[in-house]
């Protein structure tokens, strides 16, 4: 499994997503969440986007007042991962239109469904933004 | 509690609604979000679907975003999930794929909805079931629903064709029979021209080939064409996954892959698949010194770039470089060296690593003395990262890489004066393994821990007690080195060793016990064979190392006239005087008496143990100072003789102990150990047992050191010991002066004293990374000769314990049967013809051709009997499949036996396939475990 966890955090270390792709108990995902996010905060944007932490190598990036944190295993791509970030940005951007934390909160289900077409498993299966989309602007229709 | 109302239901809170409240926070977060659980509570128990709905949908964000248990909600999900409306489908799916996991009682009802999404004619049905799937799939939901997916991994619509591919790895994991029914489709769709397809096999066989490798390389000509013709990044980087763990495995394979990967590397703008090449080449492909060299000028880009995420990156590729190459590392040793002072903790962390990896013994000395230097100036943090390192670095099999061990000794030393050093634990245990393993360090040894107990600004540190206790330790042991035991005595009954733990205290006082004996006897046995009256006279110190002593006229010769003098020159040694003697007497009474009050067990017991040893002794020697008659005579010879007796118990040298040893000890005979101890604890019961660390031992030749204090508490005894210890203190003081501040405006010292050694923190650190290039600009690279002055002394070693823990075998029953299956698969029933050897990669088409044939009629018509497939497929088997279905444990047994066969007849090597062993007739005599695809 490539991809352990994907977190958005905001500034102020509150989670605003986080979809696991394996199974943690809510205490366990506290902790994480918590060391995690205290560890990737406190670096300033000189510093390089990768950190370990526990078994794990956590790729993060931060846009405006979000952090994309990516918790995966040590054999995945760190450079890959961050275009992947970007992409989910994109993405995001391309459907709520100069995307904001408030549309994550207000739509996490949606933002949860982007996610899901975009992997699956721990690995990303589909990277084309018209693909990723074409489903939930369906849904939107039919609803 | 009853249901909702209608009125309930009508104004009910949305998913909006709840997360506005949560950011007007009138009432508060927490109280707010336990007010909207009660509602929720409420609201699932409706009859009503899309209340329910709504309900679970709030239920699962506060789940997923405020760590809200939502068990509770398990089986409203599922019938919410029963429901026509693909609105409310979506909302339970995503519930369930938050919530549910292997225990969750409601998790076998789930499986009939699933199946009927799975059948439906609705694409994102399917693919939400499926999402679902991969998410909560267990052994009974793989093995229920492995015909749904089989059907949909060639499903026309690559929308869920895509989905159904990547849900089979979380299948094959659970389910490994599945495998079976399964491969061939997957195998198929790696043919597939789509890229979404496409994308999702590859990933699928990344993750299959990292756990066991060995079984997918005959699947290495697919693999090879879509590196080749590949054109997406993301597809790339996982088909270079794959090779990097198929490469290592088959040369042949690994010549055949140079090339294209090469081109990859000098073609691509991408920098995601560059580095993915790169650390493919590193790691699977370091034989090839080209590519090597390619890939290093790559990481050479990297390690310039101004981007921190491409120097982290190149610094990690250059460490796994290093194992084989180390040339790499010293062609790029500049920029290793200046990332120690990167502004980025995590680049400095791995430049350090990078830098430990290239230690060796020629370079051991420079590169600790370069890191020595840097950590005085970091931060605490990196500084004891480095001291770490440094550390276990050298200690790595028994100080393998360390061979002038005076050097290493006294770098101890250093270390644990730097004033963020936190390891003192870890060069404690070296300092004592050191100095029972290796004979020959001792007299450096005590000079170092001489060193480190005159210094009175070390007491008060309390990471350095370890330290201190295995320095006092040593220098009682191995007194007999010691240049001016007289000093030793001095700086062990210090008045600062108050701050001491009472533990390292007992320590101290009987390492004074053991340096006063070696004292009295020297003095003794001079006074034997010199006449009596030259008491008075300088006696010369019997020194057993010193090949010869100088004696001195004056009296004041203890100040520590050899502090300068190098060790392996003769050494002048203060000698031992009468009056020296009666002075240290006098001493021990006066720093010990105190202690005799001491709640510490050990401290009491062993201050008095030295204090009766003293009031033996000293009546004799005092009245042989003033005047020798014949009377005392006989006394003295008493005197002498239990000075002797104590000599001799402390000489007998420690030796190194197995940790084992105790369990070589034979049982004596009528010794019950088992026997039950139940009576004693209610005898005992009323007694407070001692705290649970009181009575560690530590390692079996720690002895010595780890003393057992029945109680912890911190006994300062303070009041009674301040007139005494004031006098002391400046007699150390007058003595000692070079260590004390030189501002001595109060002769009452505080404890807090300025740290150990003051260096300057304000240097510019980046003038010291240009000096540091230039220091290290030999030391990395390896020696020519080394030029050692002497031999690398011997190591005491010990067989058992020293050797490296033999690995432990684990057995992954899963991934076994996973990759048994696959191999099943691949090798067993596959009957591939034995292709010729000539064959290569272009008529490796026709080879699948070939295979499509076998494997085409048998999936048609599981495709038309979906329903009882299994059971069909089960009768086109051969009996001996059946058979081995029948009996795993078997089944194991043979897999075990052909894998060695395999291991045997490694590279091209034919091996019987097991089926020959069982159904002779029905398969071709011989299957090669790799085509030969690749000459």
């Amino acid at each position: 499994m490539g991809i352990r966890f994907i977190l958005m955090v905001n500034k102020q270390g509150q989670t605003r997503l986080a979809q696991y792709y394996e199974w943690l108990t809510l205490e366990e995902r506290r902790a994480l969440e918590g060391e995690i996010v205290r560890k990737c905060l406190a670096r300033n944007e000189q510093q390089c986007s990768f950190v370990e932490h526990r078994n794990y190598k956590i790729v993060y990036r931060r846009y405006a007042s979000l952090f994309f944190l990516v918790g995966v295993d040590n054999e995945e791509n760190e450079l890959a991962i961050l275009e992947f970030i970007h992409l989910l940005v994109e993405t995001m951007d391309r459907h709520f239109g100069n995307v904001c934390e408030l549309d994550i909160m207000f739509h996490l289900e949606k933002a949860h469904f982007m996610l899901e077409e975009m992997v699956m498993n721990g690995s990303v299966v589909e990277t084309s933004k018209a693909n990723i989309l074409s489903p939930i602007q369906l849904m939107e229709k039919a609803s | 509690m009853s249901g909702p109302s209608l009125m309930d239901s009508l104004f009910q809170r949305s998913l909006e609604d709840l997360i506005k409240g949560l950011r007007q926070q009138l009432i508060g977060e927490q109280a707010f979000i336990s007010k909207s659980l009660e509602e929720i509570r409420k609201e699932i128990k409706s009859t009503d679907l899309s209340t329910k709905s709504t309900a679970l949908l709030k239920l699962s964000y506060l789940s997923n975003l405020h760590f809200q248990d939502m068990s509770f909600a398990a089986f409203p999900a599922l019938e919410v999930l029963s429901s026509p409306r693909f609105s409310h489908k979506k909302i339970a799916y995503h519930a369930i794929s938050l919530s549910f996991h292997d225990s969750t009682p409601v998790l076998l009802l789930i499986t009939n909805h699933l199946r009927k999404d799975l059948n439906s004619t609705n694409e994102f049905e399917v693919s939400l079931s499926l999402q679902c799937l991969s998410r909560i799939a267990n052994v009974d939901l793989a093995r229920d629903l492995t015909p749904e997916v089989f059907t949909l991994l060639s499903s026309n619509k690559l929308y869920v064709r895509k989905r159904a591919v990547a849900v089979v790895l979380r299948v094959f994991e659970k389910y490994p029979d599945s495998v079976r029914v399964c491969f061939k489709r997957l195998v198929e769709n790696l043919e597939n021209s789509d890229p979404q397809v496409l994308s999702a096999v590859v990933g699928v066989f990344s993750e299959l080939a990292c756990k066991d490798p060995r079984s997918y390389l005959p699947l290495a000509p697919e693999f090879y064409k879509i590196l080749v013709d590949s054109k997406n990044n993301w597809i790339s980087i996982k088909v270079l996954k794959i090779f990097s763990k198929l490469a290592p495995l088959e040369p042949r394979l690994a010549k055949r892959v140079v090339e294209p990967i090469c081109d990859l590397m000098r073609n691509t703008g991408a920098k995601s698949l560059l580095f993915e090449c790169i650390r493919t080449v590193v790691t699977s492909l370091s034989e090839n010194e080209s590519a090597v060299r390619l890939a290093v000028g790559k990481v050479r880009e990297f390690l310039e770039d101004e981007d921190p995420n491409l120097k982290y990156l190149g610094l990690q590729a250059l460490r796994i470089v290093a194992e084989k190459h180390l040339w790499a590392v010293s062609e790029n040793k500049e920029v290793v060296i200046k990332s120690l002072s990167d502004a980025d903790p995590n680049i400095k962390i791995e430049s350090l690593r990078l830098v430990m990896a290239m230690v060796s013994e020629h370079n051991v000395s420079e590169i600790s003395r370069v890191l020595v230097n840097y950590a005085i100036k970091s931060d605490p943090v990196f500084c004891n990262e480095i001291l770490g390192s440094i550390l276990s670095t050298c200690s790595r099999n028994l100080y393998e890489i360390v061979v002038d061990f005076d050097w290493y000794v006294s770098l101890l030393g250093e270390m644990s004066r730097i004033p963020h050093c936190q390891m003192g634990d870890e060069i404690e245990n070296q300092l004592i393994d050191i100095g029972l393993r290796v004979k020959d360090v001792r007299p450096e040894l005590v000079r170092v821990a001489r060193d480190l107990l005159i210094d009175p600004a070390l007491l008060g540190n309390s990471f350095l007690h370890g330290v201190l206790s295995a320095a006092a330790w040593a220098s009682g042991e191995y007194v007999e080195f010691s240049r001016n035991p007289l000093e030793l005595m001095e700086a062990l009954l210090q008045p600062r060793t108050s701050l001491l733990p009472p533990p390292i205290r007992a320590i101290y006082i009987q390492s004074a016990f053991k340096v006063l004996v070696f004292c009295l006897h020297t003095c003794f046995m001079r006074g034997k064979s010199i006449a009596p009256s030259a008491s008075l006279d300088n006696l010369p110190a019997g020194v057993s190392a010193s090949a010869s002593y100088e004696s001195f006229d004056d009296f004041s010769v203890e100040n520590g006239a050899d502090v300068a003098v190098v060790h392996g020159q003769t050494c002048a040694s203060a000698p031992i005087t009468k009056e020296s003697i009666v002075n240290i007497l006098n001493m021990v009474e006066l720093a010990l008496g105190p202690l005799l009050g001491s709640h510490d067990v050990e401290v009491h017991e062993r201050a008095r143990n030295l204090l009766g040893f003293v009031d033996l002794t000293k009546p004799e020697i005092l009245n042989s100072s003033i005047h020798e008659n014949r009377d005392s005579e006989g006394k003295r010879v008493e005197t002498s003789k239990i000075i002797k007796l104590m000599h001799d118990a402390f000489s007998k040298e420690l030796g190194p102990v197995s940790s084992s040893a105790q369990g070589k000890v034979s049982l004596p005979d009528g010794l019950v150990l088992k026997e039950n101890l139940g009576d004693l604890e209610m005898i005992c019961g009323d007694i407070e047992p001692p705290s649970s660390n009181s009575f560690s031992f530590g390692s079996p030749y720690e002895e010595e050191k780890e003393g057992l204090s029945f109680s912890n508490l911190q006994i300062r005894d303070d009041n009674e010991q301040s007139n005494e210890s004031t006098s002391l203190l400046a007699a150390h003081r007058k003595r000692h002066g070079l260590y004390y501040l030189s501002s001595g405006k109060s002769e009452m010292i505080s404890n807090d004293y300025p740290p150990a050694s003051d260096h300057t923190l304000q240097g510019d650190i980046n003038d010291n990374a240009d000096d540091l290039v230039k220091l290290t600009a030999e030391s990395l690279i390896p020696k020519r000769k080394p030029k050692h002055g002497k031999p690398r002394p011997v190591v005491v070693k010990l067989d058992e314990v020293d050797e490296k823990p033999v690995a432990m075998k684990q057995p992954e029953s899963r991934d076994d049967s996973l990759s048994g299956a696959v191999r099943d698969v691949l090798f067993g029933s596959e009957d591939i013809p034995p292709t010729s050897s000539q064959s290569n990669l272009s008529n490796s088409s026709k080879r699948k051709g070939k295979e499509k044939q076998h494997t085409d009629p048998h999936s048609k018509e599981s495709a038309v009997g979906d329903g009882n497939s299994s059971s069909r497929r089960r009768k086109d088997r051969s009996q001996g499949k059946e058979r081995r279905r029948k009996s795993p444990r078997k089944n194991d047994e043979e897999r075990k036996d052909a894998d060695q066969k395999e291991k045997k007849k490694s590279s091209g090597g034919r091996h019987k396939s097991r089926q020959r062993a069982e159904e002779p007739l029905k398969v071709p005599a011989q299957t090669p475990v790799i085509p030969d695809f690749l000459l």
